[in-house]
């Protein structure tokens, strides 16, 4: 818990003790928390992520604390308990009275926190999102998780190297209407038909991403196709939901299942040796990246220009691409070996 | 006919000769106790808070704090009949929704601003009419529309959201006054507080909302229109928490179902803090508003602190309870400075003071 600060914890006493002048005997005990200003020079960051108590972002803070910690900035985070925009906007305002240095911002709307944005940035506060974008004139800049370049070309590699480069697969995606899903799978079905051409996708089912269906979805594909080598579900739903079914029946270490999932879901299938690997991009990395990049803008190095060039300490140089947005890289392998880092 | 008057028997049986003494009755009511307090902490926060003596402050201060205000208005009325509305948040919920989805279906703002607050007035008179004029006990029957009206809210746009709103619109809502810091949405407001203030305070009708809450039998054989009282009450608590949540869209140009979700104990809350009784009876729009005020300056404040939100919810729920708790100490300490001994009833506040005066007034 954050109570970390002299001054909110003698706020807190004073309301707290001047409250007992509502008995009528007066007195609110005036303790004085001392003036600890702010030493001007260090770059204040506050990560505002969609809501508290997220282990994601539990994960994502963490990384940009610890990059806030290398660069001798001033870190906070602050956050509403819902995911919902109308809680996010008294934060941002915060921000803004506040004059913090530059906001990280997962958004619970593209549009309808872009008003206080706005408000936030005339105050001289720089803005950078993550994770979740806003529409791009709200801010300075996006820090992209994956392309869906990226995102296509990891699946492909996966699959590829868990059925030796041959044989069938099927793809279990979210809903039917899905952008991006839809936007990988095209993607990846290229890949496949230019650089794996003994692998054949043999089917496209949706899940909807309701766990339920997902997974009777899995059942009827494996019904249907029993020669079947691979799934790849691009959704975190689906791909638990497809390795839960696989664990439990005989096709446990025939048909191999991959495809974007979180550690947290996919730990027990990785240790029971249903899933080889799965991916998805590291969050802490994100944070961590979102927060140097926000240090750029904030010393003037990076404005957001397409071929702005920065570095994010470990993770090494990056630079502005289309639409002031960052790009975090390849997305993140995860496997036996290094599951137990995360806990998200 | 001749009425004389002897002045000097009058002035000694004015009811300040009776009550408590004239400072007592000035300082020591809960009213003036949140009104201090109130101004203890935003003075506090001003000198030591960074950031909280900028501009901003008190814009964002008020842009926050408007629908609570407003709705705060008639809550408290209702609160002192003894009835209680939980409904309010999501009628909040439900207008965001309709001005949303009517927008979207080609609706200018207004129309279906106006469009929400009739709607606003329907879900009051629904609770109205069971509380006044069925006889069912209004926690009862707002917890049940609480659910309903929310349920109807997220059916209506689902898990979707309109955030497609002119910015004419949006912008207003969070237009200031000239160059000042405060927004135009206080007019709307001042403007009811001075009507609800007017009502309450000054008219019979006021007079009759306290006379229900503290006996609504002995009220209505005073020839208050009891039922009538109670509805109407009920209609303006829709009626204004429909228009507050055509103000929470705009304002965060965003409608959607699960709008101001809990802010009915927001509400009430600030309610009671103001010095409004539970139990009806007492309270006054003023202690009310440096209510609403009061919660909202700490939560700023220590948001500007980076205090995160559970922690601020516990100091302000600490608050509440000392507050309630300090009530009855009150009582206790002004029942012994003035030597009014506790009667009959089980709730000891300044009725019995009062009628003791009355009867000791009429013995002289």
């Amino acid at each position: 818990m954050k109570f970390n600060k002299k001054r909110a914890s003698a706020l807190t006493a004073l309301v707290a003790s001047a409250a007992l002048a509502l008995s009528a005997c007066g007195g609110g005990s005036d303790s004085d928390g001392g003036g600890s200003g702010s030493d001007g020079k260090s770059v204040s960051v506050t990560f505002l992520p969609k809501n508290l108590g997220n282990p994601y972002f539990d994960t994502s803070d963490k990384g940009g604390k610890a990059a806030v910690k290398e660069f001798g900035g001033k870190f906070a985070e602050v956050g509403p308990q819902e995911a919902s925009p109308d809680a996010q906007v008294p934060f941002i305002n915060t921000a803004a009275q506040q004059g913090v240095n530059a906001l990280v911002v997962s958004a619970n709307d593209p549009k309808a926190i872009g008003d206080a944005l706005d408000e936030a940035r005339e105050a001289g506060t720089k803005v950078v999102t993550f994770d979740s974008d806003v529409e791009p004139q709200f801010r300075d800049l996006f820090i992209n998780q994956a392309s869906a370049e990226g995102i296509a070309k990891v699946q492909v590699k996966m699959i590829a190297e868990q059925i030796g480069d041959k044989g069938q697969v099927a793809i279990l995606s979210a809903a039917a209407n899905a952008t991006n899903q839809n936007t990988w799978i095209d993607l990846m079905k290229k890949d496949l038909a230019a650089n794996h051409p003994d692998i054949e996708v043999v089917d496209t089912v949706y899940g909807n991403d309701d766990d339920q269906t997902s997974f009777d979805k899995t059942s009827a594909l494996l019904q249907k196709y029993p020669n079947l080598k691979g799934i790849i579900s691009p959704t975190t739903v689906g791909v638990a939901a497809a390795a839960r079914y696989v664990s439990d029946s005989d096709f446990k270490g025939k048909v191999k299942v991959t495809g974007l999932g979180t550690p947290n879901q996919m730990r027990e299938y990785v240790k029971n040796g249903t899933v080889d690997a799965f991916a998805l991009w590291n969050p802490e990395d994100l944070g961590y990246l979102a927060a140097f990049a926000a240090k750029a803008l904030v010393d003037g190095d990076i404005t957001g220009k397409e071929g702005d060039k920065f570095t994010a300490g470990k993770l090494g140089d990056y630079t502005v691409g289309k639409d002031a947005t960052v790009l975090l890289g390849d997305p993140f392998e995860f496997n036996k070996d290094n599951i137990g880092d995360f806990d998200f | 006919m001749t009425i004389t008057t002897d002045p000097a028997t009058t002035a000694t049986r004015t009811y300040a000769s009776y009550a408590k003494p004239l400072w007592q009755r000035v300082i020591a009511t809960r009213e003036f106790a949140v009104i201090a307090l109130l101004l203890i902490v935003f003075f506090y926060s001003r000198s030591e808070v960074p950031a909280f003596d900028g501009p901003l402050t008190v814009y964002y201060l008020l842009l926050d704090l408007a629908p609570i205000l407003l709705i705060a208005l008639p809550m408290t009325l209702i609160i002192i009949t003894g009835e209680i509305d939980l409904s309010v948040a999501s009628t909040v919920g439900l207008s965001s929704v309709l001005v949303g989805d009517l927008h979207q279906h080609g609706w200018s703002i207004p129309s279906a601003a106006i469009a929400a607050i009739v709607v606003g007035i329907l879900c009051g008179a629904f609770n109205g009419f069971l509380v006044a004029y069925v006889g069912l006990p209004s926690l009862a029957v707002t917890i049940g529309t609480l659910a309903l009206y929310r349920g109807l809210a997220v059916g209506i746009l689902g898990t979707t959201a309109v955030t497609d709103f002119p910015e004419k619109w949006t912008d207003l809502a969070k237009e200031r006054i000239g160059d000042s810091s405060y927004p135009v949405i206080i007019i709307p407001f001042l403007v009811l507080a001075i009507f609800f203030v007017l009502l309450l305070h000054f008219t019979s009708f006021g007079r009759g909302v306290f006379d229900i809450g503290l006996n609504d039998e002995a009220a209505h054989f005073s020839g208050v229109n009891v039922a009538r009282t109670k509805f109407l009450l009920f209609v303006m608590a829709g009626a204004v928490s429909a228009f507050a949540g055509v103000y929470f869209t705009l304002r965060f140009g965003s409608a959607r179902g699960d709008n101001a979700t809990g802010m009915e104990l927001r509400v009430i809350a600030a309610v009671l803090l103001g010095g409004v009784s539970i139990f009806g009876g007492r309270g006054a729009l003023h202690g009310v508003i440096a209510g609403v005020l009061l919660i909202g300056v700490i939560s700023s404040a220590l948001r500007l602190e980076d205090v995160t939100d559970n922690i601020i919810n516990i100091i302000i729920g600490l608050l509440l309870v000392i507050s309630v708790m300090s009530t009855s100490f009150l009582s206790v300490v002004t029942r012994a400075t003035t030597g009014i001994k506790k009667r009959g009833g089980s709730r000891p506040d300044e009725r019995q003071q009062l009628a003791s005066a009355h009867t000791e007034g009429k013995n002289e």
